[in-house]
């Protein structure tokens, strides 16, 4: 037994019940329901994709290349830097931890900065949902951009639900609610990221690279 | 079962793995990106789509940890990925032979 320094209170030291796997698995029963999510946006992605290629290819060389391999470089690193700051916590290097878990967010953010200013881009000449010009292209071209904004936008959505994420474990890491003995948030945390991730894999051949 | 995951944790050389992985992780996006410019009309979507799904086992088994979790987070998985590839395979019928 020990006393908890601000409540005076004893504190159990024995076993707390905890259940690490659950929390895992928890966890991934909700990535299954994003795969499903995005899943159902990539079939409608596919089935427009065959029903108007030519449209979709003419329309794909309007996105710019070098804004989306960068974007993908620099997620794929963001996704490095979340999985080392659980490796340094497990060698319970707590100021490494908070600096991987911040070079992450920030890594995020440069993203976003650049998903601005593509879409910017894009709006400026006329390409957004609903606009006059784009209304004025090929059917194909209007779903292609439809799509385009869409799963961009609801996975852009993700990123920064994923800052939020990240920045809250990040807080516990600092005030040491999530420690080297128990860091399933920080797991947790770091699996979404990573989901999040994959998605971007997959978005990034199909709108930026079609052939 | 969760000593697989903890032998894991306590190896020194998990940095290095995960190091490792994000370098193939790029030269797989520079595949694609090099794939795309050249002219190899429809089996740049084949190219195209394999190295995403290598891309993203590799993601899934190491940094997502799936490799080293209990053999129900691999079921579980496994199911999730056969639904969604059900769900292609009845629309892409679908829509190739209506």
């Amino acid at each position: 037994m020990k006393y908890n320094e601000n409540t005076l209170d004893y504190v159990p030291t024995h076993e707390v019940h905890r259940d690490d796997v659950g929390a895992r698995m928890g966890m991934w029963l909700f990535l299954f329901t994003e795969l499903l999510l995005f899943g159902g946006l990539f079939v409608t992605y596919a089935v427009y994709r065959f029903l108007y290629y030519p449209d979709f290819k003419i329309a794909s060389l309007e996105l710019n290349v070098t804004i989306g391999t960068l974007n993908t470089i620099i997620l794929l690193t963001s996704s490095l830097t979340v999985v080392l700051a659980i490796s340094f916590l497990q060698k319970n290097n707590r100021n490494l931890t908070i600096l991987f878990l911040f070079i992450t967010d920030l890594l995020a953010v440069i993203f976003l900065i650049n998903k601005y200013f593509e879409w910017t881009a894009k709006i400026h000449h006329g390409i957004f949902p609903g606009s006059e010009h784009l209304m004025s292209l090929p059917n194909g071209q209007i779903l292609f951009y439809g799509l385009y904004y869409v799963m961009t936008g609801l996975h852009a959505l993700h990123i920064i639900i994923g800052i939020i994420f990240i920045t809250i474990i990040l807080i516990f890491t600092a005030n040491g609610s999530v420690n080297s003995n128990n860091y399933v948030k920080l797991e947790n945390a770091g699996l979404y990221w990573h989901l999040v991730d994959i998605i971007w894999i997959f978005l990034f051949p199909f709108f930026y690279l079609i052939q | 079962m969760n000593d697989e995951h903890n032998d894991f944790t306590n190896h020194n050389t998990s940095i290095y793995k995960h190091l490792l992985v994000w370098v193939s992780l790029l030269v797989f996006t520079s595949i694609t990106v090099t794939v795309a410019g050249l002219n190899l009309g429809s089996y740049a979507l084949i190219i195209a789509v394999t190295i995403a799904i290598i891309k993203s086992s590799l993601v899934l088994n190491i940094f997502m940890h799936i490799k080293y979790e209990d053999l129900i987070f691999k079921i579980f998985l496994t199911i999730g990925g056969f639904t969604i590839a059900v769900i292609f395979l009845l629309t892409s019928f679908d829509y190739l032979y209506r």
